[in-house]
C-alpha cells in the first residue's frame, strides 16, 4: 500500500471527525488535523482507535505523539504494517 | 428581587408520541405507549411489557454537528437532546449560534446514566480491551452527561445544574428552574429530565415484584392507575424540557407564554411515619402539597385538577388520601384527577417532566386529558373522591389552577401549581 493510496483511506476515517469539509476535500500530506481539519484534541484517540481497527495494527502512544498532520499519520502507519511483515 | 416565571417552550419524547403535535393528539385521545417486549419475556421478567418511543436515531443529525453526532450512543442523551432542542426552538431561540447565553441556565436530571454504555464499557475491560473504548464513553456516562450535551447545544452560560431524586426528578428540575428565575438569580432556564430503562434497570425493578404482570397479553391494558386491577407500574423511557422564563423578559421579547409556575415545594418525609426508602410518609406528601398551594398563594377549592403520580400500585389509595387531605376537598367536591401514567407507564426520572408538559398542555388548550384502563375504580378511591373526579374521557372545560406532584424512592417529594397565564 503506497502512501497515496493510505491518504485515500485516511479521509474516509477523517470524515466524521471534522466539521472542515473544505480542508477535507483538499487533503494533503501537510493537512494538519488540529489546526486545518479543527478536531477537538480530546477525540484524536478515536482517529487512532478507528485507524488501528482498519489496518490491523496498533499505535502505541509513543508513536501517537508523533501524529499531528496527514503526512506524520501516515509514517506511522506505514511503519506499523511494516512491522507486520 | 421577586418574579413571575413563566412557561415559554416544550419538547418532548414519550412513549405516545415524539414532539409536541403527536403527543398532544395521544393525550387527548387517549393513546397507549405501552408495548410487548419480547425481550422481557426471554430474559423471564414478570413484566413483558414497557414504555418506549419511537425515537429516530437519524433526526439528531438535524440537531447536532455531524462530529458530535459521530459516536453518540446513550439513548437516554439522544431522548434528552431532542427534547431541550425542541424546547428551545419553540421559544423562539435558533440552533448552531456561536454565542453563549449567559443569562440562561440549565437543570436536567436522571436516576442512572446510560446503563447500555456502562455494558459496553464492562465487556471491552474485562476482555482486555479498554484501549478501544475511545474518548466519547466517559461524556456519556456520566451523571451529568444530558445536561452537559444539552447545554453544549444550546450554548447555555447561566448555571448549569444535575439533578437526581429517582421519580421526583423531573419536576425538582422544573422547580429549581422556577426559583432560580423567581429569586431573580437567572433570566432564563432550560429544565427537564430523560430516562433510559434497559434491560438490566428494569431486571432489578422487576425483581422487586412491584412492576404490572397480570397483563402482558394486552400491553396497552396493562398500566392501571386508581383501578382495583392495579397491579404494578410499566416502567417507561423518555424526555421532557421545558423554557422557563422571567415573565418580563418573555412578555418584552413578545415570546409566546404557555402557562405561569405560581410555586411549589420539594420536600422529604425523611423516610419516617410509614416513610422508608420506597414509599412516601404521607405527612410529608401533605406537607409538600399544602407548602406549594401556600407559596402559589392559591387554596384547595382553587384547583381544577390533580395531576397525580399515581403510579398504578398500592400506593395510589394512600396518594388520593394525601390529595383529599391537603387540598381538604372530598367526595362531591373534588377536583378532576388524571395520571399520564395509564397512557405512558412511568418514566421515573422523566416521569415529572413529562407529565408537566402534558399539564401545560392541558391548561393552553383548555382540557383534561383521560385516564386509560380505569374500567373498575377502586371502589376506596372511589369512595373518598367520588367517580366523577376520574375521568375515563376527555374532558374539554375551562381549568385554570392545576397542582401537580411527584414523588420519589428516597422520600423525596415535590409539587407544583401551575396556572393559565393572565
Amino acid at each position: 500500500m503506497d502512501r497515496q493510496e493510505i491518504l485515500a483511506e485516511l479521509k474516509k476515517v477523517l470524515t466524521p471527525y471534522t466539521a472542515n469539509k473544505e480542508a477535507l476535500n483538499s487533503l494533503n500530506e501537510q493537512t494538519d488535523l488540529i489546526k486545518d481539519l479543527k478536531i477537538n484534541s480530546a477525540n484524536l484517540v478515536d482517529i487512532f482507535i478507528d485507524a488501528e481497527a482498519k489496518y490491523d495494527i496498533e499505535i502505541d502512544m509513543d508513536s501517537a505523539e508523533k501524529i499531528h498532520d496527514v503526512g506524520s499519520c501516515i509514517d506511522v502507519i506505514m511503519e506499523k504494517l511494516g512491522q507486520q511483515k | 428581587m421577586d418574579r413571575r416565571v413563566v412557561i415559554t417552550g416544550m419538547g418532548v419524547v414519550s412513549p405516545n408520541g415524539v414532539g409536541i403535535p403527536d403527543f398532544l393528539t395521544a393525550i387527548q385521545q387517549g393513546v397507549s405507549g405501552l408495548r410487548f417486549v419480547p425481550r422481557h419475556e426471554e430474559l423471564n421478567f414478570f413484566c413483558h411489557v414497557a414504555g418506549k418511543p419511537e425515537f429516530d436515531w437519524e433526526q439528531l443529525r438535524n440537531y447536532l454537528p455531524e462530529v458530535t453526532f459521530h459516536g453518540l450512543k446513550g439513548s437516554t442523551i439522544g431522548y434528552a437532546i431532542k427534547a431541550a432542542a425542541d424546547a428551545w426552538l419553540d421559544a423562539g431561540y435558533s440552533l448552531g449560534g456561536e454565542e453563549t447565553h449567559w443569562d440562561t441556565g440549565c437543570v436536567f436530571g436522571n436516576s442512572v446514566a446510560d446503563t447500555e454504555a456502562m455494558k459496553r464499557v464492562i465487556s471491552f475491560v474485562d476482555s482486555k480491551q479498554a484501549r478501544k473504548l475511545g474518548s466519547r464513553v466517559i461524556e456519556q456516562s456520566m451523571n451529568s452527561g444530558a445536561t452537559a450535551y444539552v447545554s453544549g447545544l444550546l450554548g447555555l452560560g447561566g448555571r448549569i445544574i444535575t439533578n437526581s431524586a429517582a421519580c421526583a426528578t423531573g419536576s425538582q428540575a422544573v422547580l429549581l428552574g422556577y426559583e432560580y428565575i423567581k429569586h431573580g438569580l437567572e433570566k432564563r432556564m432550560v429544565v427537564g429530565s430523560n430516562e433510559y430503562i434497559d434491560s438490566y434497570i428494569f431486571g432489578a425493578f422487576d425483581s422487586m415484584r412491584i412492576l404490572s404482570r397480570k397483563f402482558n397479553q394486552t400491553p396497552e391494558r396493562s398500566s392501571r392507575p386508581m383501578s382495583a386491577s392495579a397491579n404494578g407500574f410499566v416502567p417507561g423511557s423518555g424526555a421532557a424540557a421545558l423554557v422557563l422564563e422571567d415573565r418580563e423578559s418573555a412578555l418584552a421579547r413578545g415570546a409566546t407564554i404557555y402557562a405561569e409556575i405560581l410555586g411549589g415545594v420539594t420536600n422529604s418525609g425523611g423516610q419516617r411515619g410509614g416513610g422508608s426508602m420506597t414509599a412516601p410518609n404521607p405527612d410529608g406528601i401533605v406537607n409538600c402539597i399544602r407548602g406549594a398551594m401556600e407559596h402559589a398563594g392559591v387554596s384547595g377549592s382553587d384547583v381544577d385538577l390533580v395531576s397525580g403520580h399515581l403510579t398504578a400500585t398500592v400506593a395510589d389509595k394512600m396518594e388520593v388520601a394525601c390529595w383529599a387531605t391537603a387540598l381538604d376537598r372530598t367526595r362531591g367536591d373534588f377536583p378532576r384527577i388524571n395520571s399520564l401514567k395509564s397512557m405512558i407507564g412511568h418514566c421515573l426520572s422523566a416521569a415529572g417532566s413529562i407529565e408537566i408538559v402534558a399539564v401545560v398542555l392541558q391548561l393552553w388548550h383548555q382540557f383534561i386529558h383521560p385516564n386509560i384502563n380505569l374500567e373498575d375504580p377502586h371502589p376506596e378511591i372511589v369512595d373518598m373522591i367520588g367517580l366523577e373526579a376520574m375521568p375515563v374521557e376527555r374532558v374539554d372545560k375551562e381549568i385554570n389552577i392545576v397542582a401537580k406532584a411527584n414523588f420519589g424512592f428516597g422520600d423525596v417529594n415535590a409539587c407544583l401549581i401551575f396556572a393559565k397565564h393572565k
